[in-house]
């Protein structure tokens, strides 16, 4: 892949003042709520402070807070795209328990000066946990909304304090091939590996989610720790990871390795960009009634750029032209 | 197709109900499609003609499953929205691939009745051969949509090209001789 226009630089410091505001944007509103103003109060803060974006239908949290209706917890938790398990959508519930998550370390290596082993305690311990209820729009173009619990994934990686030199974030899955059914096949070169490009990795939206629905996040969704990136492709938002590199370059990702022309690095939620087997246009949204013989009447929805957080990530991508970095 | 509906009452088609039946039409379809190509050498093999007096109705079960999957496809999925349809066929070789095999089936199912297999004689089977373009074109639809994983879809072609195969060398054989 290219090089992207957009270098990646370092963590500015008006991205950090910019994680303050939202913080303290939600903390107003969740002030307002508990004061009993409820969601018109909440509605009124937000359209005052100019964020309410009605339209994605991104809600007035700075995307944090996705209004949609919910996904039930049962179908979020048993339709899953997880090969390691299978690829099967049922494959990853039915085979869940053959991921072993305890013990579990993460290695940090690559341009920073605190690399290491570190336990999945270490790892967690520091990170105070919050809801965010996100869309997740998977590139099969069909969408779930889910309530994640984690935390953002720059407060992480800061800890390792990232060089000047690391300009990309690469991550990896367990291997575990006499355990994890779908590794014994060959349909991806395992382990799978995901990355981001430093500013996207630093972006307050992109989490690392270690519960779902207020619960410990469940096996076939990525235990004990995943990424969480709202406005790309589900398969970025790498389950189970069990590396975290610092890199110069733009590491390999695996579904770009697996067919470079169908899936790019960057694989943003992109209507206008379509796949070879599936219109990127609409999605079907997996949010309400999955039983009955009207569970099969509903038309798809329309699919937002950037999947309706380009308020909130556009200006990562200002000058590079989405069709060409896909 | 009563398991079908059942297992969508009873919210057994999983998450996504609408994708649940297009893959199941599309399979059973497919199963069909090979099982009435499987009819003439099994009846070769077991020398007896029981399979072939079968093979009407199998490949009508075929035609079914595949006007099930259209429709599921067309309704279902698309909403009867035509202007998505067209972008789908113009865009993706693989709905084309399925349309066709729906197109080369639609005839033979309407002239699979005793009447037309009278009517037109030695035609009837110059028309019926084109199963096997059905088939073909069935079997692309389903290779070139499958994503990682190509296993299931190859079985299926392995199946094909096997039953293909033993048409050739029958007919080689039967040509030299």
């Amino acid at each position: 892949m290219h090089n992207p226009e957009k270098k990646s630089g370092l963590i500015k410091s008006s991205e950090i003042t910019d994680r303050d505001i939202f913080r303290n944007r939600r903390a107003i509103i969740k002030a307002s709520m508990a004061l009993g103003g409820g969601a018109i109060a909440a509605g009124s803060i937000a359209g005052g402070l100019a964020m309410a974006n009605t339209e994605t239908g991104a809600g007035g949290d700075n995307g944090f807070q996705a209004t949609d209706e919910l996904t039930a917890k049962e179908t979020a938790t048993s339709y899953n795209n997880f090969y390691e398990l299978g690829t099967d959508k049922g494959d990853p519930l039915r085979y869940a328990n053959r991921l072993v998550t305890e013990p579990w370390s993460v290695v940090i290596d690559g341009e920073c000066d605190k690399p290491g082993t570190y336990t999945l305690e270490d790892i967690l311990k520091p990170h105070p946990t919050e809801e965010r209820i996100y869309r997740l729009r998977c590139v099969e173009a069909w969408s779930m909304v889910i309530p994640w619990n984690g935390f953002s994934l720059a407060d992480l990686l800061k800890r390792f304090e990232p060089r000047s030199t690391a300009k990309y974030v690469a991550f990896e899955t367990i291997l575990d091939p006499d355990r994890l059914p779908g590794q014994r096949s060959r349909v991806l070169d395992w382990p799978y590996r995901e990355g981001l490009r430093m500013d996207e990795a630093m972006h307050p939206l992109t989490m690392i989610a270690t519960g779902m629905y207020g619960e410990t996040i469940p096996n076939q969704n990525g235990a004990p720790l995943r990424l969480v990136v709202p406005w790309k492709y589900g398969y970025k938002s790498i389950k189970s990871i069990v590396r975290i590199s610092f890199t110069e370059t733009q590491p390999p990702t695996s579904w770009n390795m697996s067919a470079p022309h169908e899936y790019g690095f960057f694989s943003n939620v992109n209507p206008g960009v379509s796949h070879p087997r599936w219109s990127q246009a609409k999605e079907r949204r997996l949010a309400g009634k999955t039983k009955g013989v009207s569970s099969l009447f509903a038309p798809k929805i329309e699919t937002q750029l950037l999947n309706g957080y380009a308020d909130q990530v556009a200006s990562l991508y200002e000058g590079m032209d989405l069709k060409k970095f896909y | 197709m009563a398991l079908l509906v059942q297992q969508v009452q009873t919210g057994n088609a999983g998450a996504n109900p609408i994708e649940f039946v297009e893959q199941s039409t599309g399979e059973w379809t497919l199963r069909f499609l090979l099982l009435s190509l499987a009819a003439t050498p099994v009846a070769q093999i077991l020398k007896s003609a029981w399979p072939i007096r079968l093979r009407r109705m199998v490949g009508l079960y075929a035609f079914f499953y595949a006007t099930a999957h259209l429709l599921a496809y067309l309704v279902l999925d698309q909403y009867l929205n035509w202007r998505d349809v067209l972008a789908d066929l113009a865009e993706k070789p693989f709905i084309v691939a399925g349309f066709l095999s729906f197109l080369i089936m639609l005839p033979l199912a309407v002239t699979s009745n005793r009447l037309a297999v009278k009517r037109l004689g030695k035609r009837w089977k110059d028309i019926h051969n084109w199963v096997y373009f059905a088939a073909v074109s069935a079997l692309l639809h389903y290779v070139w949509l499958a994503k990682g994983d190509r296993i299931e879809p190859l079985i299926y072609l392995l199946v094909l090209l096997f039953l293909l195969a033993y048409r050739l060398t029958r007919l080689l054989g039967s040509s030299s001789r």
